[in-house]
């Protein structure tokens, strides 16, 4: 199953939900936010959320700006 | 000296906000902040990296600080409300920074597309802190559209070259009935102070102390100076003359 996350393209085995990739990712929930097919989806919804074929992933973080 | 910044319905002591650009480490910003006394710094928000560490600016950011989040790399107002949302979903409060940049030579901002920005996100509940070119009807735009505060540039982003629009940042703080930040171009702490001595209701400013040898010792530096100027605001400059007047009495001398 193809999906685009941050502009490049990605390959999961399984259909997982959005909290799982986060997760397997190694990422502090608190620190990303996360845009799914251009919908913002809350952390609370995260688990709910299944990735599916030719979806578009955005994990955003902060970093230092003026 | 009860003398406090209202923004978005926050009281504010100091009347310094910081960026959290071009550091050496992040790990300076918590003395940046303590040496400084700022109170609201500005971040961005970009893609994770999945390749490189997952450290993130937030952890050095203590709790109480209002964050200014900004939507650096918009290029139109759609982008820079998509990067507000984002922001907001991030948890951090709804404070926003907006920027709407097109030109990379001197990264002047949209005014058009600052104005529709503004009034949508200030329709959503964002606090609303626009980065602008010191243009009086610009700015009365954003009043109109909801804008918390305008921030007109002294100069280009990160040229350190100071108040270069100095007139028409003047201008805004006498027309516009919100507080006037002077954004970008400040490069030293005479800089700030002046626009301070101004009525300036506050400054933003990043690379002059990111970019010192000693950013701390810097930080203190402009925290003193931003202070030293609303002081010398708030007492009231003595007027200038073309022509010496004596301070010491013109009678009784020893012949």
């Amino acid at each position: 199953m193809k999906i685009m996350v941050n502009g490049k393209q990605e390959v999961l085995k399984d259909s997982i939900s959005i909290g799982e990739y986060i997760t397997q990712k190694g990422l502090n929930p608190d620190t990303v936010v996360v845009e799914h097919n251009y919908n913002i989806i809350q952390k609370e919804e995260w688990s709910n959320v299944f990735l599916k074929e030719n979806d578009v992933l955005e994990v955003l973080r902060f970093v230092g700006g003026g | 000296m009860d003398d406090k910044l209202v923004i978005g319905g926050k009281e504010l002591e100091s009347r310094l906000f910081v960026g959290t650009g071009k550091y050496s480490s992040d790990s300076l910003i918590p003395s940046i902040l303590e040496k400084s006394g700022a109170q609201v710094i500005t971040v961005a928000l970009r893609r994770m990296d999945f390749q490189s560490s997952t450290e993130n600016v937030l952890d050095y950011i203590p709790k109480g600080i209002q964050l200014l989040p900004n939507t650096s790399g918009a290029r139109n107002a759609q982008e820079a409300i998509r990067i507000a949302r984002l922001a907001r979903a991030a948890g951090c409060g709804n404070w926003i920074k907006i920027e709407i940049i097109s030109d990379n030579k001197y990264l002047l901002p949209d005014g058009y597309e600052t104005i529709k920005a503004t009034e949508t996100l200030a329709a959503e509940g964002f606090v609303v802190l626009p980065y602008i070119s010191p243009d009086l009807m610009v700015a009365r735009k954003l009043v109109e559209a909801g804008a918390a505060a305008v921030m007109p540039l002294g100069a280009p982003i990160g040229t350190n070259r100071g108040l270069k629009t100095k007139e028409l940042i003047r201008i805004l703080i006498e027309e516009i009935p919100l507080p006037v930040i002077v954004d970008a171009g400040i490069g030293r702490p005479s800089h700030a102070c002046e626009a301070m001595e101004m009525g300036a209701a506050a400054c933003l400013l990043n690379t002059a102390i990111a970019t010192a040898e000693d950013p701390v010792l810097m930080a203190e530096a402009f925290g003193k100076a931003v202070q030293a100027g609303r002081q010398a605001y708030l007492a009231g400059l003595g007027a200038e003359s073309m022509y010496a007047d004596a301070s010491s009495p013109l009678t009784g001398f020893l012949r």
